[in-house]
């Protein structure tokens, strides 16, 4: 009971603290025990009554709080969780937080570097660990992100953090953790932004794949020998051909699916992801023989066609899993990093459209953990893995009921105060005043 | 240069038959040509209805004298015996731009915007270009001529297509031969367009519904002018004034358009002959309810070339389905007793024109109709019925000589002839060659088939041992000349062979050798011409889809009715006192809610079994951009109050549908933001189906769009030189101040000249400033769209100072900061639940703003400003329960009952209670769940989405889609001329989407 309290005066000092920016936890020195919350594993479990242990950043215990005896002296902390759900913490892959500030203001923007192929071009040292739309993701359960570079043919290098740090090196959960194509469409759209033309064949398509393929026949060629001078663009392409990186291709279109994977293969790429994957359903034997997984576009869009199912992009997500195509969710588009907030409830249209929930919450859980090469140390609550986790007071995939008392991350647990929130406070306060 | 050449070409070599007569003659001595012209044993159609056998057509100076069985040809006529050939009028298309100077585009930077005009003396808006005259920009161009001829047209209407006030038309006979007789009628009609003139940058109008305001503004100015109370000439208005006689024109190159433009003339006593585009059969019903003339294109689109599935799959069923359809524009016009003339225009050729005519009328279209639609129909419209349009004595001698039935597809055209004035398109007098023949060349033997058309037959010779030899064969005034090139292993020698056709059955002539020598060449006819099957022409016709409201993927197939339904056991979300109530039954009856209790009966009702699920009123959106034509964003100037939404609803956007699948009843389309003065909005509800004033909610509130911050000041236009005041939030306030200011003072001159009961001159209207006087006066409310404190201040200031209350904040994500002063203010607020991060002025929002405003006592809406989102509007709904701890029911009034008594809609929709429209949604589950999904959505006693329909709908999508490229690839088999797949980009609309040109 007291080391309840405990907390509760951990958590105030901790806003009270800070103004700005909230400041990151320190490393986890107490161990911590949940008690008699439902623990939603990630990997498609569910324990109506758990136990979870955490030490040192890791989980040391989880287990059904029915089953077995647990020694609560063996913890620091208890936390009597009853009522309350346990989650592992949620990804955000494909995700430019920390890349831009506010979307119209040029000066706050470093997602998009010039010219066609930048896999050189890293996103990690643009990462500001100290954004304030960071700290409005955490308290709805988003924890993790795979911080991506924008635009050109190859964006760039991304790289993985989680978000409570104080600066891009303490972020790092994976350094480089792969390069990002834009796959050239089959189809090209005439007109301007404000006055839309056609949408009709690209003649270039086949050129501008021509152009991939060679870069990638180059890039592998240059790692075999030793060159006495350097390339940085192409040297940066090695992970591709080792497999310690994986290649994310955005691709939409059937044809360009197959194509891009095609390509991919036949140049040595060793991993792959499809990122967006509007018709990846029409797709879904190859990418399952290939084991290629997809990063499903944001999941509240429109159809693409006046004539696609209303529910399509709602739907994709089952339509896929049907497949055994392993699916994660992602949300780039417009106001992007604020909507990140929303990840959740991407997931629970999916529930809604045809999943169940605890396949739902696997999209942003330990599938995503799979694709991002992550799962060793996160995605879901088992032992071993990270101590990110979050306790909500309901079924955290729903607005109706995500409301996160607790979040941790590494086993250090953070400030769910934001920016928003103490505007929140203040504002009560004036109005308590009168 | 050309000009000149034509000129010197006809002085030289054309006799003077019928100049002027008071022109000064130059060249010879006087040579009046008064003999008569008379065509004898032909089928005349003296009118598509009017029909002589075996009759004679008089004619003299380029005139008809008479037309008849028993007419008495005088002894100074020529005699032209037509035996077995028909005499039709000559064709009238009303609506070209031939002979036109094309305007020319305006070069220079489109960069900063420019709003003042540059002319000087005419209207202050160039793209009002009423004081053009085709008369003034022709030129006669005789290969369009000749194109127009070729396909039997003898008289056009023609002016210069730009603009939005386009000028006056010319009649113009195509006599290739007179050029003083060519001027029918200097000024005929008088032309409007909803389009930009491509001469001016002037930044107003940029969007539709800025065009039609103009055109209002204009029609009211003229008035104005006319009692002569404008100090200057303005020669824009001048012209107006004196072309209010002719045939006024509108293209409207649409079918809502063409809605939109009668919508238009009927508030000033207009009439408008509308150019349409060839969709009219999709709104027929409405289409024939505008009473209106139509002028109707026939461009039916080319085939798409769907043999690759990829590409197939890039096209809408809404085009694929045109291209079926469109071949039925005529016969359902004509079915539905419109009135219309038949154009070339948007043909690619001139020549497919006869070949769409003959294609409609496979499809149905009747052909006297069609006849009348080049004739009679245009010669009406024109006021010309007696001069042009049929062979009525005195009528113009414009008629065109075919071999047969106009419209049958053997059909030749020999003649085409306009005021008297002959064109040859097919030589009358040519012999038909074709067949087998043995030839002889010198004592050699060969045989020689001539095959193809009549005027262009096409050669095969063969040596007596079958070797193919090519040749190449010309017939041309009765002469043939047929090049025979035969080669062996060294040398390739060509023998030519000239004849005088006397006798088909034997054809002779002399040979040219290849070694120069002459030699006699003489074929015999052995069999004769065989036409070989034309497998585009037998093919059958496709069968033609079904037409929906809208005619798009999930129209419905008939417009749905009002249903009397009983909803058994729901859980209740009244929204009133009676809060959530729980296995409750709901009757909806004649579009109302008829009662709400436990076991109730209707012998007449429908039963939904709703045990489990819930019922609500429907989600109203505050703030939406959908289902809008052609420009959210009438930012051409500071204020654009003058423009509304209201003209420009989009009837058939798909978003509506899926708007209802989301549980959505109502919105609120709002101009956009990017003037701090914008636009009427248009509530409507969204009755599927329906045309746009169906949709228009009955008898709404007036509503204003205003806008304060980046988007009024440009902030976010990068670096382009600002050349609009304001650029700051203290320009604004200025804005604001002057237009109300200048807006009271036109109230009090109007409210005084109403006081005198009409005596004296009444002061000019204008609209903009009539729109913000109508705010002053309390019979329009602001919607303003708002984010930080000052801003907020600063508006609410304005309007204590002219005595008014600002209705609705929107957007104000700042609104936290400032609730107790909007709440003394008494003004209520649409908002977002958490957006935010999108733009410097959003950096403080946050999604406890709702909540607090609501908790502050003020009128709290979540609005969607995208339509996406707009689809989710409950789980936005919900949001006010995370972040804010508001009670469901509460947060549930969000997008419901709040919305509607910001609106002042609240006395009809936004709440279940028994006498209120039964706008209602059934859902699977608590409404603010992620979970919930529409199952039924209602709007006054209309089932307009239902998810097992749905489901039905995505199967017959599918197969429609199968069964139409089934045609398309038959169509190509066939040979067909094919496009490529393509389809049009939906544009979504959100506040600071700007038009620009």
């Amino acid at each position: 009971m007291n080391k309840n309290i405990y907390i509760v005066v951990l958590l105030l000092s901790l806003s009270i603290a800070s103004n700005a920016q909230q400041t990151p936890a320190p490393k986890q020195s107490k161990s911590i025990l949940i008690l008699n919350a439902k623990a939603h594993i990630g990997n498609g479990q569910v324990i109506e009554n758990s136990a979870l242990g955490f030490k040192d950043g890791k989980i040391t215990l989880i287990a059904d709080a029915t089953a077995i005896r647990i020694d609560k002296s063996a913890y620091d902390i208890t936390i009597d969780a009853n009522g309350k759900e346990v989650y592992p913490g949620f990804i955000a892959p494909n995700s430019t937080l920390g890349l831009v500030e506010i979307d119209a203001v040029k000066s706050s923007d470093d997602e998009s570097e010039i010219g066609q192929i930048n896999p050189n071009v890293r996103s990690i040292i643009a990462y500001n660990a100290e954004s304030k739309v960071i700290e409005t993701v955490r308290p709805n359960g988003i924890l993790i992100a795979q911080i991506t570079p924008r635009g050109g043919r190859i964006s760039g290098t991304s790289s993985i953090v989680q978000l409570d740090a104080w600066n891009w090196k303490d972020a790092i959960m994976k350094e480089n953790d792969g390069i990002h194509l834009n796959f050239p469409s089959s189809y090209k759209r005439s007109g301007s932004w404000f006055e839309p033309g056609t949408i009709e064949e690209n003649k270039d398509y086949i050129t501008q794949i021509n152009e991939i393929n060679t870069f990638l026949a180059n890039a592998k060629a240059y790692q075999v020998e030793n060159v006495k001078e350097r390339n940085l663009i192409f040297e940066a392409t090695k992970g591709l051909f080792d497999g310690s990186q994986t290649l994310f291709i955005n691709a939409n279109e059937e044809k360009q699916i197959i194509d891009a994977v095609q390509l991919a293969k036949s140049n040595g790429i060793k991993k792959m992801v499809i990122v967006g994957g509007y018709e990846a359903y029409k797709t879904a034997e190859l990418l399952q023989k290939n084991n290629i997984a997809v990063l499903l576009k944001r999941v509240h869009d429109m159809p693409e066609h006046e004539d696609d199912d209303i529910d399509l992009p709602y739907k994709a997500a089952k339509l896929l899993t049907d497949k055994g195509v392993l699916v994660g969710l992602e949300n780039s588009g417009s106001m992007e990093r604020m909507n990140t907030r929303n990840l959740p409830f991407l997931a629970g249209t999916c529930a809604a459209y045809g999943l169940d929930k605890e396949q739902a919450l696997q999209l942003i859980t330990s599938n995503t953990a799979k694709i991002l090469g992550i799962d060793d140390q996160c995605g879901t609550l088992e032992i071993g893995k990270d101590a990110t986790l979050f306790l909500s007071s309901g079924d955290a995939l729903d607005m109706r009921t995500n409301k996160i008392s607790h979040a941790f991350i590494q086993g250090r647990m953070i400030s769910l105060e934001t920016h928003q929130s103490e505007l929140n406070k203040r504002y009560k306060e004036k109005y308590n005043q009168k | 240069m050309r000009q000149i050449t034509t000129l010197l070409f006809l002085l030289i070599f054309i006799p003077k038959i019928n100049a002027q007569q008071y022109f000064p003659n130059n060249e010879s001595v006087q040579n009046k040509n008064n003999n008569y012209t008379a065509f004898t044993n032909a089928t005349i159609f003296v009118t598509p209805t009017q029909i002589i056998e075996k009759g004679t057509l008089l004619i003299q100076n380029g005139k008809v004298i008479a037309a008849g069985n028993s007419v008495v040809i005088p002894k100074n006529a020529v005699t032209v015996n037509l035996e077995g050939k028909s005499i039709y009028p000559s064709f009238i298309d009303m609506y070209t731009s031939f002979g036109m100077d094309k305007p020319k585009k305006t070069e220079g930077s489109r960069q900063s915007q420019s709003y003042d005009t540059k002319r000087e003396g005419y209207y202050w808006n160039e793209h009002i270009r009423s004081e053009v005259n085709a008369s003034d920009n022709f030129n006669y161009d005789k290969p369009k001529a000749e194109e127009l001829l070729k396909a039997g047209f003898g008289v056009v209407g023609t002016h210069v297509q730009d603009g939005i006030a386009q000028g006056t038309g010319a009649l113009i006979a195509l006599n290739n031969n007179e050029k003083n007789n060519r001027f029918l009628t200097a000024k005929i009609s008088n032309h409007f367009g909803f389009a930009r003139s491509i001469t001016s940058n002037q930044a107003y109008p940029s969007s539709l519904m800025g065009m039609i305001a103009l055109l209002r503004q204009v029609n009211y100015d003229l008035k104005w002018y006319k009692n002569g109370n404008s100090e200057t000439k303005d020669l824009s208005l001048n012209a107006l004034s004196e072309n209010e006689k002719l045939i006024q024109i509108f293209a409207t190159e649409d079918k809502l358009n063409s809605m939109r433009a009668s919508k238009i003339a009927k508030e000033f006593s207009l009439t408008y002959v509308m150019k349409g585009i060839g969709n009219e059969f999709e709104r027929i019903e409405e289409i024939k309810n505008t009473k209106a003339q139509f002028i109707i294109p026939i461009n039916f689109p080319e085939a798409y070339d769907v043999s690759d599935p990829n590409q197939a799959n890039q096209m809408e069923l809404k085009d694929l389905r045109f291209w079926n359809q469109a071949p039925t524009n005529l016969k359902v016009l004509t079915d539905n007793g419109v009135v219309f003339a038949l154009t070339t225009d948007k043909l690619k050729k001139i020549e497919d024109f006869r070949t769409n005519l003959l294609k409609a009328i496979k499809y149905g279209f009747d052909k006297t109709k069609a006849l009348e639609a080049l004739t009679t129909v245009p010669a009406s419209i024109l006021g010309k019925s007696n001069e042009i349009g049929s062979l009525k004595n005195g009528n113009y001698a414009n008629f065109i000589i075919t071999s047969g039935e106009i419209f049958n597809d053997q059909t030749k055209i020999y003649e085409n002839w306009v005021q008297g004035s002959k064109y040859i398109v097919n030589d009358i007098n040519v012999k038909d060659i074709r067949g087998e023949y043995d030839l002889t060349i010198a004592d050699k033997k060969y045989k020689w088939k001539i095959t193809g058309e009549i005027e262009t037959p096409k050669s095969e010779v063969n040596t007596a041992d079958s070797k193919k030899l090519s040749s190449k064969l010309s017939i041309s005034n009765n002469w043939i000349s047929n090049v025979i090139k035969s080669s062996d292993s060294t040398q390739t020698t060509f023998t030519r062979l000239i004849g005088y056709i006397e006798d088909v059955q034997t054809l002779s002539g002399k040979a040219i050798l290849f070694n120069g020598n002459e030699v006699k060449w003489s074929a015999n006819k052995i069999a004769p011409f065989v036409k070989p099957v034309d497998s585009l022409k037998l093919q059958k016709n496709n069968v033609i889809m079904t037409t929906t409201f809208p005619n798009v993927a999930y129209g419905n197939t008939s417009k749905l009715t009002t249903e009397t339904l009983l909803f058994k056991n729901a859980t209740v979300w009244t929204n009133e006192k009676e809060g959530i109530i729980e296995e409750t039954d709901v009757l909806v009856k004649n579009g109302k809610i008829a009662a709400i209790g436990k076991n109730l009966s209707d012998p007449t009702a429908t039963i939904i079994d709703a045990k489990g699920k819930h019922l609500t009123s429907g989600i109203i959106d505050e703030h939406s951009h959908i289902a809008i034509s052609s420009g959210v964003n009438e930012g051409g100037h500071n204020s654009s109050a003058e423009v509304s939404i209201q003209d420009v609803v989009n009837s058939e956007d798909i978003n509506i549908y899926r708007e209802l699948a989301g549980g959505v009843t109502t919105s609120q389309l709002l101009h956009g933001s990017a003037n701090p003065i914008g636009g009427q909005s248009a509530i409507v509800k969204w009755k599927w189906g329906q045309d746009a004033d169906e949709m228009l909610y009955k008898n709404q509130p007036k509503f204003i769009k205003f806008a304060l911050g980046e988007n009024v000041k440009q902030s976010n236009w990068g670096n382009i030189d600002p050349t609009r005041f304001p650029q700051t939030r203290m320009g604004v306030e200025q804005v604001f101040t002057d237009y109300f200011q200048r807006a009271k003072e036109y109230d009090l001159v109007w409210k005084n000249f109403n006081s005198k009961k009409g005596k004296g001159d009444a002061p000019r209207v204008d609209l903009d400033l009539q729109a913000v006087a109508e705010i002053l006066n309390k019979e329009r409310f602001i919607s303003c769209h708002s984010y930080v404190q000052s801003e907020i201040l600063m508006l609410m200031n304005v309007a204590d100072k002219f005595n008014f209350r600002v209705n609705t904040f929107t957007h104000i994500l700042e609104g936290y900061k400032v609730a107790e002063k909007m709440k003394e203010h008494g003004v209520g607020a649409s908002t977002f639940a958490d957006w935010w991060a999108y733009k410097f002025e959003v950096n403080d929002a946050i999604p406890y703003n709702g909540p607090i405003m609501h908790n502050a006592g003020l009128v709290v809406a979540y609005n969607s400003d995208d339509a996406e989102m707009s689809r989710r509007l409950n789980q936005e709904a919900a949001k006010a329960v995370k972040y804010g701890n508001l009670s469901e029911e509460e947060a549930w009034k969000f997008v419901t009952l709040n919305p509607a008594k910001l609106l002042h809609i609240d006395d009809k929709v936004g709440s279940i209670k028994v006498g209120k429209d039964a706008d209602i949604v059934l859902w699977n589950n608590n409404p603010l769940s992620i979970y919930a999904k529409a199952e039924k959505t209602v709007i006054e006693g209309v089932v307009y989405y239902d998810v097992q329909k749905d489901e039905s709908q995505r199967v017959a999508i599918a197969k429609e889609r199968n069964e139409l490229i089934g045609q398309l690839l038959q169509e190509k088999n066939k040979g067909a001329t094919t496009q490529e797949p393509k389809r049009k980009e939906k544009k979504e609309y959100h506040c600071d989407s700007v038009e620009l040109e």
